[in-house]
């Protein structure tokens, strides 16, 4: 019996291979973009892990100078000697290639990859040949002999002390590891030495920094993955709705009800396992298009090491496997429990549901209404990012549920506009259609908030950024010294307009990972430099001394205003002059003025210098410079460092925009699934008003006229959530996630090409059920009367 | 005692081991290569010797605690070479190795310590003499010989010793003159010992510190040519008997043929004799497991021409050390024809 119920069953999808196309579509997308998104972070997370084993030495305290210059190698054996285990590390750039030199002999257990040194013999590779280096994958290190490591994160290198000596030329340790386990009985190692402990605390955190963006994308996923519900719910909805003559055949044939109700879910179970296979495969594929632009994003907007290749994790796919099985259940839940209580002989009660569902309007609303208090709560009173996006869950999630209610709201108050028996009829017929479309109109308006709220957003930061951009790169030449820049400096000295050196050294701010520059005392700054608040005489101020600037990234994360005083060393206190806007840079960064900055920093070299010149002159001072030794990649002019910027900008936001485009394309096929669904229950309702007269052409136009309207009205919802979207991701998540604030802009241009969009998808969605109306043999029509239902 | 060279070998280039120990000629590596009849030259012999491959400081001492238990210390530096040049600032020419033990009856505490020679976190200076790895030191205190008077310390996370050692005899040199030959091919070492010491001072253990006395015994040995390729073990003895006379011993473990043993018997004035190969007989009498492996911690040891006979028997069989290189190493009692304490020390296994 099971096998002749199932083939029953069956038979519905081979007669419309269209709708299992759909329902295994919307299951598929569902799975593959959630998957992706989980891919993607997974991916970023093990990168974050191996570069926080390596980079922050397992979370070991560290030890350098205040001035920030090299530990002696005396001042290191001394305090071997004084029975404290520390190891030394020399971080180098070479050849534009991070490379940390370490001391296997000295360095705690972990601190270097076990794939590395494992044994003596490793020990010999690692340290015994020259200029051997570790790598991570996909780092290019040319003209060395180098060895890739998976432990090791992208872009960096990893090679024996010595070496990095010798290729850096730097003798002494950038930073002394100070292992966890130190000898019984000693003093605390500060009472031992002048170098500054830097506990990991003060270490930049790089999950920290990074989940914001992974927040981000996790948020995208959910909402593609609720898109794609959307349609399977639609698509079940559809074939347990066509199939209801069959179950009422097997029924009176005599399968037991919990027998149908069996065979239907197995059925289910198979098409979702089919489909989320295929959707895991297919959100594969999408992680590994998407993993390099991520890869990218990270590296470029927090500096944190991922390569573009992506590894298959089967446990990755076992999980969105089940989220997948899960979804179908949740999809399939609401028409398993109508067929479970439809009575054997039922017939169908289109016009009840629809009463029933003014009730539920009621509740919806009200639901809303609890939901938008939730978010201007968490809005207005929330700390840290969870919340932030918690805010703007309970906004799209009540703007979803209020748009059934709003939409019969807007169509009665067209009612009294309606001029005409057909177009009273249009209305009323059309608000009977709206719980059946609510659905697909609720994902419509979804993906369209998400869009109108990530270009504002998007947009906003490009045009703050490019102009912030223009008046930064004030100078038109930038260089980079290769070891001694006194030679360079006077080679630039005779052939520029001003040399302004730029230098600073990594300190913790406020107890933060940090960076203290200087600024030289030149117009270029003081007529450029883009401040966000800053008091009257604050270049003065700061030139002589007597002031700070912070970058707004401080400023908002330890709420300091104008005036308020901040440490620079243990023995000096500045009072805060101007706050600048520092976008890109996840960390806190001061400057003080030139003068000072030498009196406290005197060994401190320039590490290049900006360079004020004539613009044609730019050429052929570049051509002099590779003359004179100078390498091409230590010079970028204005125009390079420009295009540079918003490469990386650009790269950002490739991936926020990506899925905000596939979200509105699934949110489209939703539509046409859903109008599919009601043209074939709506011929009871449609039958009666063409046998009285009404062509079929006419009803065809209505109803594709109908479509557009009804998503005119959908997007006209979506506008104000959306704006208010941005305003939230503007003011709320960004500030959270990187720090700064931005000025919201609008771009109404944008918003009629998404009008233009979502009017694209309703069309098309609304085209084929209409053509198939104008197509449809009349007496298709007529046997509406005669099934009565 | 150049069974540490088996694990120091590890150190070495890869394409050296590759070569086998034996194969190792002067010519080949450019490492100095002991020479028959040797001169020494103090106190500069009681310092480095670079050109060498190997080398080591190496001390051990049996002690008795204040409160009445028995312990033994051991306290190692050792040297081996990548290249037969001085350490580069951070180069790896040089690297130095310490092993700190400390043996009770129900406890074993090991520690370790490794640094590269250009830094000055580890190394040996003659002139006052001194041997060091970060804060762990044998530090010359005077007397005729620089190695006379020494204080010697060590620290770890779990225990730690600071004693006083004063030599009550001259050093004793091994083989000819400090010639020790190590297989019947030839391979050879300088080697010399301090059996002499008094000891006093005080060991730590996380509760608390213990006064303790005892005997030491410093050997120095360094070489470039450690085993023959088929020797792949090394069981060495020290023995300071209650009538003040000493023994060192050892058997090398041949896969291809017969032991090699040598030693030397130091009477209590000092005089030597060295005693060749296949006098002196170790024999396993009963194993102890420790750390995955079978090890003896009982021997009987036979050595005819001076009537000894006698059993060691290890005061904690467990004193495996657990370092890079993991071997046993730990202080044993003396009984038989003779009586008194000593140390043990087994590799390969």
């Amino acid at each position: 019996m099971n096998r002749a119920g199932l083939m029953a069953l069956a038979s519905h999808w081979r007669h419309r291979p269209g709708q299992l196309a759909a329902l295994m579509l919307g299951l598929m997308l569902a799975t593959a973009l959630w998957s992706a998104v989980q891919a993607i972070n997974a991916e970023a997370r093990r990168a974050y892990d191996s570069a926080a084993r390596l980079l922050d030495g397992q979370n070991l305290a560290r030890l350098a100078r205040t001035d920030g210059l090299p530990i002696s190698v005396a001042d290191f054996a001394a305090l071997r000697r004084a029975g404290y285990l520390v190891s030394p590390v020399i971080e180098a750039q070479i050849d534009g290639l991070t490379v940390l030199g370490v001391d296997p002999l000295t360095a705690p257990p972990g601190m270097i990859p076990d794939d590395i040194i494992t044994g003596a013999t490793d020990f010999q590779a690692f340290s015994g040949q020259a200029d051997l280096l570790f790598v991570g994958p996909n780092t290019d290190a040319p003209g060395f002999e180098r060895r890739t490591s998976p432990a090791l994160p992208p872009g960096t290198a990893l090679a024996d002390i010595g070496t990095v000596a010798r290729l850096s030329g730097q003798t002494g340790a950038s930073y002394l590891i100070v292992a966890p386990d130190q000898p019984a009985r000693l003093a605390s190692i500060t009472e031992a030495t002048e170098l500054e402990l830097q506990s990991p605390a003060n270490q930049a955190d790089l999950g920290e920094l990074t989940g914001s963006f992974h927040l981000n994308l996790t948020a995208f996923g959910l909402l593609s993955f609720g898109v794609g519900l959307f349609i399977a719910h639609s698509a079940i909805g559809l074939a347990i709705e066509q199939r209801r003559t069959m179950i009422r055949t097997l029924r009176a044939l005599g399968v037991p009800l919990r027998r149908v109700l069996g065979l239907m879910a197995a059925e289910l179970l198979a098409i979702a396992l089919v489909a989320g296979i295929s959707g895991i495969v297919l959100g594969y594929l999408v992680a590994a298009g998407l993993l390099p632009g991520v890869a990218g994003t990270l590296r470029g907007l927090y500096g944190a090491p991922i390569s573009g290749v992506l590894a298959f994790d089967p446990i990755w796919a076992g999980q969105a496997l089940l989220i997948t099985l899960l979804g179908a259940a949740v999809a399939a839940g609401g028409a398993l429990w109508r067929v479970a209580r439809m009575p054997i002989l039922a017939p169908a009660l289109p016009r009840a549901w629809s009463m029933r569902h003014g009730r539920a309007l009621r509740i919806q609303a009200l639901a809303a209404g609890l939901l938008f208090a939730l978010a201007v709560l968490l809005g207005a009173f929330g700390q840290g990012l969870g919340l932030a996006f918690g805010a703007v869950a309970a906004l799209l999630t009540g703007s979803a549920l209020l748009l059934p209610g709003a939409l019969s709201l807007g169509l009665q108050v067209l009612t009294p506009l309606a001029r005409g028996p057909f177009a009273e009829w249009l209305l009323a017929d059309t608000r009977q259609q709206v719980p059946g479309l609510s659905l697909a109109l609720m994902a419509l308006l979804l993906a369209l908030a998400a869009n109108i709220g990530v270009s504002t957003m998007v947009g906003s930061f490009r045009e703050t950024f490019i102009t912030w951009l223009d008046q930064r790169l004030g100078s038109e030449l930038y260089v980079f010294a290769q070891g001694d820049p006194a030679p360079l400096r006077d080679f630039l000295e005779p052939r520029a307009e001003a040399v302004l050196p730029v230098m600073g050294l990594d300190r913790p701010i406020l107890g933060a990972p940090g960076r203290l520059r200087m600024l030289a005392d030149h117009a270029t700054y003081r007529d450029g430099w883009p401040l966000l608040a800053a008091a009257p005489d604050a270049w003065d101020q700061l030139q002589s001394g007597q002031g700070v600037l912070i970058n707004e990234q401080i400023a908002i994360r330890e709420g300091l205003s104008l005036g308020q005083s901040l440490a620079i060393t243990p023995d000096l206190s500045l009072p805060l002059v101007g706050i600048y806007a520092d976008y890109g840079n996840t960390r806190g960064e001061a400057i003080i003025g030139e003068v000072l900055f030498g009196t406290l920093f005197p060994r401190i070299e320039p590490l290049g210098f900006a360079i004020r010149t004539d613009p044609d002159r730019v050429g052929p001072l570049m051509a002099e410079l590779l003359e004179f030794g100078l390498p091409q990649r230590a010079m970028s002019d204005q125009r390079a460092q420009r295009a540079l910027s918003l490469t990386i900008f650009e790269r950002t936001f490739q991936i926020t925009g990506a899925l905000s485009a596939l979200t509105l394309g699934v949110a489209g096929l939703a539509l046409l699934i859903a109008f599919l669904t009601l043209a074939q229950m709506r011929l009871p309702q449609i039958a009666p008003v063409w046998t009285i007269g009404a062509t079929k052409s006419r009803l065809a136009w209505a109803e594709f006229g109908r479509a557009l309207a009804l998503a005119a009205l959908t997007f006209l919802v979506a506008l104000p959530v959306g704006l208010i979207l941005a305003w939230m991701l503007l003011n709320l998540v960004n500030t959270q996630a990187f720090g700064w604030r931005l000025p919201m802009l609008i771009f109404p241009s944008e918003w009629l090409q998404l009008a233009a969009l979502s009017f694209l998808a309703a069309g098309l969605a609304a085209l084929w059920p209409a053509l198939r109306l104008t197509r449809m043999a009349p007496a298709r029509l007529l046997q509406v009367f005669v099934h009565e239902r | 005692m150049n069974a540490k060279a088996l694990f120091l070998a590890l150190f070495l280039p890869s394409a050296a081991t590759a070569q086998g120990f034996a194969g190792l000629g002067t010519e080949a590596t450019g490492f100095a290569i002991p020479q028959n009849p040797p001169s020494f030259s103090f106190p500069a012999d009681h310092g480095a010797h670079e050109s060498y491959r190997i080398e080591w400081w190496y001390l051990t001492a049996t002690l008795q605690g204040a409160d009445g238990r028995d312990y033994g210390i051991q306290w190692t530096l050792f040297r081996t070479a990548s290249a037969p040049e001085p350490a580069s600032l951070w180069g790896t020419e040089q690297i130095w190795m310490g092993h700190a033990g400390l043996t009770a009856p129900d406890a074993h505490f090991v520690a370790e310590r490794l640094a590269r020679g250009g830094t000055g976190q580890a190394g040996v200076s003659t002139a006052p003499f001194a041997a060091w790895i970060d804060d762990w030191a044998m530090t010359g205190e005077g007397g005729e010989d620089a190695l006379d008077a020494l204080r010697l310390t060590a620290r770890a996370s779990d225990f730690s010793y600071d004693l006083a050692l004063s030599a009550t005899g001259p050093l004793v040199f091994h083989g000819q003159d400090g010639y020790s030959v190590k297989s019947p091919e030839g391979q050879a070492s300088y080697y010399y010992s301090q059996p002499f010491y008094d000891v006093s001072g005080t060991i730590a253990l996380l509760d608390g510190e213990i006064a303790v006395t005892g005997q030491g015994w410093l050997d120095r040995e360094w070489s470039s040519q450690p085993l023959s390729d088929t020797q792949d073990g090394w069981d060495w003895i020290s023995l300071t008997f209650d009538d003040g006379a000493r023994l060192m011993g050892f058997r090398l473990r041949d896969r291809a043929g017969p032991d090699f043993t040598s030693g030397t018997w130091i009477e209590p004035d000092g005089t030597s004799t060295a005693i060749p190969d296949g006098v002196l007989t170790l024999t396993p009498i009963a194993t102890h497991a420790v750390a995955g492996r079978e090890v003896p911690t009982r021997w009987q040891i036979e050595l005819p021409s001076r009537d000894l006979s006698v059993e060691i028997d290890a005061l904690n069989p467990d004193a495996w050390m657990a370092t890079s290189f993991p071997y046993w190493e730990g202080p044993v009692g003396i009984s038989g024809s003779h009586q008194g304490r000593g140390y043990l020390e087994m590799t390969g296994y």
